[in-house]
This record gives C-alpha cells, sequence and structure tokens, in this order.
C-alpha cells in the first residue's frame, strides 16, 4: 500500500454522468439500512407482540393495518426485493462479471422493474387475491 | 502496512479496506447474503400461504419446528447481516477511527439486543408459555 507523492490526478475523476449503476449502488445501501433499521425493529416488536399475547397483538395489528403502518410495509417489501435483486447482482459482480458497459446497465435497470413488479404483486397476493 | 515482495497473497490482503479487517467480514457478510435470500423467500412465502395472520394462527405455525427452526435462523443472519452492512457504510463515511469504534459498538449493542429479544420472543411462542 505505498502511495507515490506527487503522483498526478486523473482528470477524469470529475466528468461523469449520472447512470442507473449509480441509482441502484446508493439504493442498495439504503434499502439495506432501511431493512435492518426499521425491517429488523418491525420483525422484534412482531414476535415480541406475538409472545406477549391478545393485547399487544392487538395492537401491532392495529398499527400494521393503519394507513401509515400500510406504506412502512409496503416501504418495507419495496426495499427487501430491491436489495435482494440488487443483492443477486451484487454476487454476480463479485465472481468478476457483467462489469461490460451496456450489460451493467441492463442488469441495474432490471432490478428496479423487478423490484416494483414483485412488490406490487406481492401486496396483489397479500391484500386478499388468494384469501 | 507494506510488507515487501515475498509477503503471500494473505498477508497482503490482511488488515486492508477502510475497517482494516481485510477480507474477513467481506466473506461473512456474502455467506449470510446467500443464506437470507433462501431464510427470507421462505418467510415471505409462509406469511403469504398461511390462511390468516392472527395470534393464533401465527402462534401455531411458529410453534411447529417447520416454523421456529427457520425462523430462528433468519433472525440470526438477518441480524447479522444487517450489522455487518451498516458497519460497512459507517466505516465508509465515518473516517475518524474513536468515532467509528464507538458507532459499531452501539450498532453491536443493538443488533445483538434485538437478537436476543427476537429470539426469546421466538421461544416463549414455540414452548407456549401461554
Amino acid at each position: 500500500m505505498s502511495t507515490i507523492p506527487n503522483r498526478p490526478l486523473s482528470p477524469h475523476l470529475t466528468i461523469w454522468k449520472w447512470g442507473p449503476h449509480m441509482t441502484v449502488s446508493i439504493l442498495h445501501r439504503i434499502t439495506g439500512t432501511g431493512l435492518t433499521v426499521v425491517g429488523l425493529a418491525v420483525l422484534a416488536w412482531w414476535l415480541a407482540a406475538l409472545a406477549a399475547g391478545d393485547e399487544a397483538y392487538a395492537l401491532f395489528s392495529a398499527v400494521a393495518q393503519h394507513w401509515a403502518g400500510m406504506i412502512i410495509l409496503v416501504g418495507l417489501t419495496w426495499a427487501f426485493w430491491q436489495h435482494l435483486f440488487s443483492g443477486l447482482r451484487h454476487l454476480v459482480l463479485d465472481t468478476g462479471a457483467g462489469y461490460e458497459l451496456r450489460v451493467n446497465r441492463f442488469w441495474s435497470v432490471m432490478t428496479l422493474v423487478f423490484s416494483l413488479f414483485a412488490t406490487a404483486f406481492t401486496w396483489w397476493i397479500l391484500m386478499g387475491v388468494g384469501r | 502496512m507494506s510488507r515487501g515482495e515475498s509477503a503471500t497473497p494473505l498477508a497482503k490482503v490482511r488488515g486492508l479496506g477502510s475497517a482494516h479487517h481485510g477480507g474477513h467480514h467481506w466473506l461473512e457478510e456474502r455467506f449470510t447474503s446467500i443464506s437470507l435470500i433462501l431464510l427470507s423467500l421462505w418467510l415471505l412465502f409462509s406469511l403469504i400461504m398461511l390462511p390468516a395472520l392472527d395470534r393464533g394462527t401465527v402462534s401455531e405455525w411458529l410453534g411447529s419446528a417447520w416454523g421456529a427452526v427457520p425462523m430462528a435462523l433468519f433472525i440470526i443472519a438477518a441480524f447479522k447481516h444487517g450489522l455487518d452492512g451498516l458497519k460497512v457504510v459507517v466505516d465508509d463515511y465515518v473516517h475518524e477511527d474513536g468515532t467509528r469504534i464507538g458507532i459499531h459498538f452501539i450498532l453491536s449493542m443493538a443488533a445483538i439486543a434485538g437478537g436476543a429479544i427476537s429470539l426469546f420472543a421466538l421461544a416463549k411462542i414455540a414452548f407456549g408459555a401461554n
């Protein structure tokens, strides 16, 4: 890790255009952080409410079915699918594959498309189509 | 940090990265991520397949081995992976060592506490304390 002093810096570092791969990259961090902080808190509350009794579970259910609670749950569902598809993309990238510009761009956009579709599909089923 | 030309490939990467822990943390994050692909999809499909989401139905499902064991694995993998991920985010944006390690400590305590609460609640549901 030796650094060469006064090494010239590449001028291209400041010349770039926002692309879908950057959006997906930062979304991976945002969704991961959201799933951990909010998602795992909801998981712990849900399990604790199940264990605590009918009254505690009724409170959890009431909040979960409130419109504000629903927004959080739908948001978590989208964050889950986005992080999952983006994570699968990262596991492929970790092998050294998929860095060609067009391939990289294509799969970046696809994670966004898949996650929106999967979120809509999940709630379509949850909202009573299958019940 | 320089170890010279004779260092093995492993020695060259030890202690590198913004967390100074080399590749171990990175690899563990991948292991838990692969586990979570299976476990999180299992959880989602289980919730969708349950006939209802009232306390009785969910408790009965989590009381069976087929519900409780994967749920315990999901809790462990999810809290571990979430903690690993948050640590990476902190490593990348917090550069002062004392602050960085302090935040790591708080995050670790929160993750362990959250995981313990979840596992205890699951045990209580599974072993039918009420």
